[in-house]
């Protein structure tokens, strides 16, 4: 598939450049050596565009395959559990968090004396643009980050076609919440083709929908989260009836997976899928 | 008597009905009831057959099963606090049901979740009637409650805590407090057999607890096999119990709520206590459930709360009343 060849060729020419940034290091001082991501997201943008040896740990998160689109590239990592002692012991020269990251230990970081910096979730799919170059900053990886945008952006006009047909499609995971069309999953939806039922009903942002105005919505599909291992009531409501009435005849497709978590160039690939199911359920 | 029995059950059809037509989806009374009998490929059918049916019904039988359940051991333990909520028997229930969903027993077959719902039930009042059986005071009896609650609550959000479904933690409040939130025809088909059977052993005890109440010689004077029906109310008791908590969550107080209020209009009479016990739990849950749908519709407020707020008050009164007498 033509994307995820892109995103090999981005975690290969990382491993590659590393000899280079080697002694790059040394020269260029706002480069930092030894990098520590505490975040799933910051650990896929810092894996995308980081040199060899230069991120020396990312979260533990970033191996479990619900979550983390680079479970392979994580696995060459050494992982940390976001403990502010664990992080520090790894003496590292900047560490990247989210805005929502464990904030005590981060706060206990910067106490240290250890440069945080922390990125905001991506609320849309601008933002993945903005993490990008963001992170290219914090690790004086501007250039390979500002091809990263291009080719993104080069993608991303792919899907921006006007669409004839657009499907009506919810958004629904455990505990009924619903995303609209001012958040990352809303704009993958929206991007794909189809018109979100969360923003008829007055989901901006996200929110918990009840069952029943979904279903006097009538979507013309529901997209429902992969359920975690062990069972829970709060996902058993993606299995009710009354779910599987309206998904009809394709539960497979309908779900959101570890492309749609953060705002990496991964979301391409959920476009991708999304853009497939869209033909599917317009087709008459 | 009848009398009673025709207000009660008016009371209860008429809440099943407003049950029915209440909720978050705007439709009209007259519409949302003829979808539900006649049908149709609409999406009011949808909402009335899968969403607020199951609801209501569920509400009517857990409601019905709770009333009974605390009639039948307030009147075999001669104590008015004993209620299965408060006596741990549902919190037992919640862990079976849990262990039940995360071993998952529950997805393995159908009535995997009930039964250890039931088996879990059948613990907490076997537990009880060990520490507080007859003639145990009302002291031992809220001692032996508390303790086996806090024990099943415990080891209840012990394994949510334990389970690697994110989610599951935050379910601790559901198994304590108790909601009808988005259940479907699936619950109702599996909680219906057991409370059925449940019900019915229960309803054999009708005469031998009459006749309890002037004590256990001449109970068993008259014929009543007294082993006989403390295996009837332990196993009906669990039964009920653990089939609705498996579902529903633990709700608190309708066991203790309805028979007090009730008592005065059978006479005192333990025995007709029961089916009135169960017709007013039947009406109180699904009160209860109109109100949490009214109040907050937004949100998902717990049943439990509900009937807490209601019961609460009630229980304290019964606990200074108690002293007061010197039991």
């Amino acid at each position: 598939m033509r994307i995820s060849d892109r995103l090999k060729r981005w975690s290969l020419s990382a491993c590659l450049a590393g000899s280079a940034a080697l002694w790059g290091a040394g020269a260029w001082a706002q480069v930092p050596a030894r990098v520590v991501s505490m975040n799933l997201c910051t650990d896929q943008l810092a894996m995308l565009l980081a040199d060899a040896g230069q991120l020396v740990s990312v979260s533990r998160i970033a191996s479990d395959p619900r979550s983390s689109a680079m479970v392979e590239q994580a696995a060459l990592y050494p992982a940390n559990n976001g403990l502010a002692e664990e992080v520090f012991l790894m003496q590292p020269d900047l560490v990247l968090a989210g805005s929502f990251t464990a904030r005590a230990s981060v706060d206990m970081l910067e106490r240290l004396g250890i440069k945080v910096i922390r990125f905001d979730p991506a609320y849309g799919l601008d933002e993945v643009r903005a993490r990008i170059v963001q992170m290219g900053a914090a690790l004086g990886q501007t250039e390979r980050a500002e091809t990263m945008v291009k080719d993104f952006d080069a993608q991303l006009a792919g899907y921006l076609r006007e669409v004839a047909v657009r499907p009506r499609a919810a958004l629904y995971y455990a505990n009924g919440y619903t995303s609209g069309d001012k958040s990352l999953a809303g704009q993958i939806l929206a991007t794909a083709g189809f018109d979100n039922v969360a923003a008829e009903v007055g989901f901006d942002g996200g929110g918990i929908i009840p069952l029943e105005v979904l279903a006097m919505a009538q979507p013309d599909t529901v997209i429902t989260s992969r359920p975690y291992p062990a069972a829970s009531r709060s996902e058993e409501i993606m299995d009710h009836p009354v779910i599987e009435a309206l998904r009809g005849a394709r539960p497979e497709a309908a779900l959101t997976d570890s492309d749609w978590v953060c705002g990496t160039p991964f979301v391409l690939r959920a476009i991708a899928d999304m853009t497939a199911l869209r033909q599917e359920v317009a087709r008459p | 008597m009848t009398r009673l029995f025709v207000i009660l059950a008016a009371v209860v059809a008429v809440l099943f009905v407003a049950s029915l037509v209440v909720g978050p989806a705007q439709i009209g009374v007259g519409q949302s009831l003829r979808a539900l009998v006649a049908g149709g490929d609409g999406p009011v059918t949808l909402v009335m057959r899968e969403i607020r049916l199951p609801r209501a019904v569920l509400a009517l039988l857990i409601g019905g099963s709770l009333g009974l359940a605390g009639a039948a051991m307030q009147g075999y333990l001669r104590n008015p606090l004993a209620d299965p909520g408060l006596i741990g028997v549902s919190g037992s229930a919640a862990f079976g049901a849990v262990l039940a969903i995360q071993t998952g027993l529950a997805a393995a077959f159908a009535f995997g979740l009930p039964l250890a719902a039931l088996a879990g039930a059948l613990v907490g009042v076997l537990l009880v009637l060990l520490l507080a059986g007859p003639g145990g005071s009302s002291l031992t009896l809220i001692l032996a409650g508390i303790a086996i609650s806090a024990l099943a609550g415990a080891l209840t959000s012990l394994v949510l805590n334990l389970s690697p479904n994110p989610f599951a933690a935050n379910e601790i409040v559901f198994w304590m407090m108790g909601s009808l939130a988005d259940r479907s025809m699936v619950h109702v088909w599996i909680a219906l057999p057991l409370i059925v059977l449940g019900a019915l052993m229960l309803a054999t005890l009708s005469r031998g607890l009459d006749a309890l109440t002037l004590g256990e010689d001449a109970a068993e004077a008259m014929g009543v096999g007294l082993r006989r029906m403390r295996l009837t109310l332990i196993f009906g008791t669990a039964a009920v119990v653990g089939a609705s908590t498996a579902v529903a969550g633990a709700i608190g107080f309708v066991g203790l709520v309805v028979p007090h209020l009730l008592r005065p209009f059978v006479g005192a009479r333990p025995g007709r206590l029961l089916w009135a016990s169960a017709l007013g739990g039947a009406a109180m849950l699904l009160a209860a459930d109109i109100a949490v749908r009214m109040i907050l519709p937004e949100r998902d407020l717990k049943l439990g709360v509900v009937t807490a707020l209601i019961g609460a008050p009630l229980f304290l009164h019964l606990i200074y009343r108690t002293r007061r007498d010197g039991l």
